[in-house]
């Protein structure tokens, strides 16, 4: 027998889509003085919405307001008022989780399951997270008295849209920031409605203002003199402009970059679950996560073993419309994107790499690449160097534990790194070597606000999560009293 | 059903094609080092998979075809110490017209009685192509001797059981007697003659997922045509991430032997959106090779009820409440 899933599509009206959107400054929403662009939907290329973006005067408004709030209304509401609004915050955004949800997937192209059980509920529990930090910055390890930097330009990528904007206002504000968000020029609908969120619970104007835009509205943000601060996720190219930009000019920075992560399957390990775990790690969100487990690294005596599990296990996975609630794979975000994987895909073939796809039809409309399997690919091969930001999976293998250290760790990045086997000591052998920010052992992509997140090398500095996110938003002083 | 192992040398002897695991079960410490050489089960993993699997929608014709599909695939059961053949002829009468009301309706695949109400069940069912199984081997603690449980099966396939359901030895599993365990999954089989044997694992007292595993492949290569999470008499029962453990086991040892066994969940499921979300399970872990009533089954009593208030839910667009199913 033949179990068909019939269709099961969230509903799109519950995105409460508007004709158009503009920027919001100083607490009142407005067009902005930057091209009016369309804003399309990944998985059929038709327009969403219309946003007039910032221009840089918009910016220098925006940068104005949040000076004016953080050296009036903000510094004046007591730590218990800043944690008040951010639980309120993290509630309004709870109310609208469904909203939110198939707003996300409409313009992000994800599975609405991913956007339903993930970006939206770990979106609000960082607010949450750090509206239970705001009255104990004391209490944080920053010394008796930490203080806020000032106001901080946030820059963030389209994979996640609400959801990293949630980690960078979350703890800014906690800590007394004020912020002018930028989010990406393809997903700018979310973070829009975060703004009404913020809107209608009353924050002080100017406390935090979003500048839909372009790249012109980002490095207009990062040379902007009233800025205290950079906070910057994205690629290491652009994380590389935006270090020599602020050279010098006495900007604090920290930057959430690029990743090529290594996925390390050791003999002993649970098969089944390491198989879901290298389906998670680089099919979530069709592998537009910068901590992506990207290379997998398998041990030789189980290569054949593992990746025949995997095949069967991709076999299963679900391509289509984002809104059905039964999809595993959504759209790829745009068709830069899309052309980006393709290139990187077509150089594996070229050095020699095994293509394998599941069979699975692709939609006539839209940006499309199937989950794609590479094995026998080499440290050499540039599908094992670069970052692909998409789902494309290169499998090398290791003989000894040594061995796969050295790889994992062969790479200018540090984002994060999965470990699996059934001995711990195996795991905290292999993690104390492993030079990446976030290791996962027996799991992989999982986020949570307590932990912290970050790179090593060219993956970044700073951490976004846990206590050790408030530092990136924190003047730490020595304080001696007599 | 597949045709089926009947004599405990042939029990773990391999079907053309597959892999040879005759020396497995030879002795104790060959089957330790196989049973314990599998892959481990992460725990948090496996619920997570689980609990994954649970989100898929399944609406519309989708649901049509899953309801119609999980009645047939129930094991109606009844196991009571105040079982009655009023009790059993009431129930098999259900078991062959589930809904008086809508012919269209399927026949569940088989009852499930204790051994000494299997004559009249069949007496009841005659001609109808329900089955009828018959829990045995001292159910459900199986705490008797070997003689003794081999003629309740005995008495069970006398009395026209098509399917027997065995329990397996908890106390010498966890004690590490695996041999012990296999050879009375043999023993029982060769007992069986032509009937059907389900082992039933009794999941809740084994705890781990890792030994779920090992149990699930001790019983498969043993020779048992399904393997059984539970008797119902211990909670927890069939649990999720048990489930998905199991059709995996049976998964790994068709895709290894060529040999396609079967799976049954029983206890506790109780509702159409538990017996669907199983069903999608079975779907994508195992595969459509497992959805079919020669395949995978689900042991209920109350289950079968809800599965008809929903089908009435989906034909009529209303649900019509408790009194318009049958109690039996």
């Amino acid at each position: 027998m033949k179990f068909e899933y019939a269709p099961a599509p969230e509903s799109r009206d519950i995105a409460r889509l508007k004709p158009s959107y503009g920027i919001f400054v100083d607490g009142k929403f407005r067009a902005g003085r930057g091209e009016a662009v369309k804003t399309i939907n990944p998985a059929t290329e038709e327009p969403l919405a219309e946003i007039s973006e910032a221009a840089g005067s918009d910016v220098d408004d925006a940068v104005k307001a949040a000076r004016r709030a953080y050296e009036g209304a903000w510094s004046k509401t007591s730590p218990a008022g800043r944690s008040k609004y951010l639980f309120r915050i993290a509630r309004a955004i709870q109310e609208r989780a469904r909203e939110l949800a198939v707003l996300e997937s409409l313009d992000n192209g994800k599975p609405i399951k991913e956007s339903r059980d993930v970006d939206v509920p770990t979106a609000a529990a960082h607010f949450f997270y750090y509206a239970g930090w705001a009255d104990k910055l004391g209490y944080a390890g920053f010394g008796p008295n930490p203080r806020p930097i000032g106001v901080a330009g946030q820059i963030i990528p389209w994979n996640f849209p609400l959801l990293m904007a949630a980690w960078k206002i979350a703890p800014a504000l906690a800590t007394g920031n004020t912020v002018v968000l930028k989010p990406a020029e393809t997903t700018p609908l979310t973070a829009i409605t975060l703004a009404e969120i913020i809107a209608e619970c009353d924050l002080p104007p100017g406390v935090v203002n979003i500048l839909p835009g372009g790249p012109a509205v980002g490095q207009a943000l990062v040379d902007h003199p009233g800025v205290d601060k950079i906070a910057f996720t994205g690629s290491t190219g652009v994380g590389k402009m935006i270090q020599k930009s602020v050279a010098a000019s006495g900007k604090r920075v920290s930057l959430e970059l690029g990743g090529k992560a290594a996925n390390i399957i050791f003999d002993d390990a649970p098969i089944d679950q390491a198989v879901e775990g290298i389906v998670n790690g680089i099919f979530f969100n069709q592998g537009h996560v910068c901590c992506a487990g990207s290379r997998l690294l398998v041990q030789e005596s189980i290569h054949d073993e593992v990746i025949d599990a995997l095949h069967a296990r991709l076999e299963t996975l679900r391509m289509g419309d984002p809104l059905d609630k039964n999809t595993d794979i959504g759209a790829i975000n745009s068709a830069a994107q899309l052309a980006r994987i393709r290139a990187l895909a077509d150089s594996g073939d070229d050095e020699g790499a095994v293509r394998w796809s599941p069979e699975c039809p692709i939609p006539a409309k839209g940006f499309w690449f199937p989950p794609t399997v590479f094995t026998g690919v080499s440290q050499a091969n540039r599908i094992a160097r670069e970052e692909i930001f998409g789902p494309v999976l290169s499998v090398l293998t290791f003989r000894t534990p040594q061995e796969a250290v050295d790889k994992a760790n062969n790479t200018p990045y540090g984002l994060s790194a999965g470990i699996w086997t059934e001995k711990g000591s195996r795991i905290l052998w292999t993690a104390n070597r492993l030079r990446a920010g976030v290791v996962w052992a027996n799991t992989f992509n999982r986020f949570d606000p307590t932990s912290p997140f970050g790179g090593y090398k060219e993956s970044g500095f700073g951490r976004e999560g846990g206590r050790h996110g408030l530092a990136s938003y924190l003047e730490s002083e020595a304080y001696l009293a007599q | 059903m597949s045709a089926t192992l009947s004599t405990p040398s042939a029990a773990v002897s391999a079907p053309a094609g597959g892999i040879d695991w005759s020396h497995v079960g030879s002795d104790n410490a060959s089957l330790r080092r196989f049973l314990h050489g599998l892959p481990g089960v992460d725990q948090v993993g496996a619920e997570a998979r689980a609990a994954a699997l649970a989100t898929r929608s399944i609406k519309t014709t989708a649901k049509a075809w899953a309801i119609d599909a999980a009645i047939g695939m129930v094991d109606l059961t009844t196991l009571e110490g105040a079982d009655t053949p009023g009790k059993v002829r009431s129930m098999c009468a259900k078991a062959a017209r589930p809904d008086p009301s809508d012919p269209s309706t399927p026949a569940v695949a088989a009852v499930c009685v204790y051994p000494d109400l299997v004559a009249t069940a069949v007496q009841a069912l005659h001609g109808t192509g329900v089955g009828v199984a018959s829990v045995a081997t001292a159910f459900p603690s199986g705490r008797a001797a070997r003689k003794t449980k081999l003629v309740d099966v005995a008495d069970a396939v006398a009395a026209g059981a098509t399917e027997i359901d065995m329990v397996i030895d908890r106390g010498a599993f966890l004690a590490g007697h695996y041999s012990q365990v296999f050879d009375e999954i043999v023993a029982t089989k060769a007992a069986c003659g032509p009937a059907h044997l389900k082992v039933i694992l009794e999941t809740g007292e084994l705890v781990t997922l890792d030994s779920v595993r090992r149990a699930s492949w001790l019983a498969l290569l043993a020779g048992g045509d399904f393997i059984k999470t539970s008797t119902g008499k211990i909670a927890p029962a069939a649990t999720p991430p048990v489930a998905l453990v199991m059709l995996q086991a049976a998964r790994d040892f068709a895709d290894r032997s060529g040999d396609v066994r079967g799976v049954k969940l029983a206890g506790g499921i109780r509702t159409s959106k538990e017996a669907l979300r199983y069903l999608v399970m079975v779907n994508e872990v195992a595969g459509d090779r497992w959805l079919s009533p020669d395949k995978f089954r689900f042991g209920a009593s109350t289950l079968l009820n809800d599965l008809l208030q929903q089908r009435h839910k989906l034909t009529t667009g209303a649900y019509d409440g408790p009194d318009y199913v049958s109690l039996d």
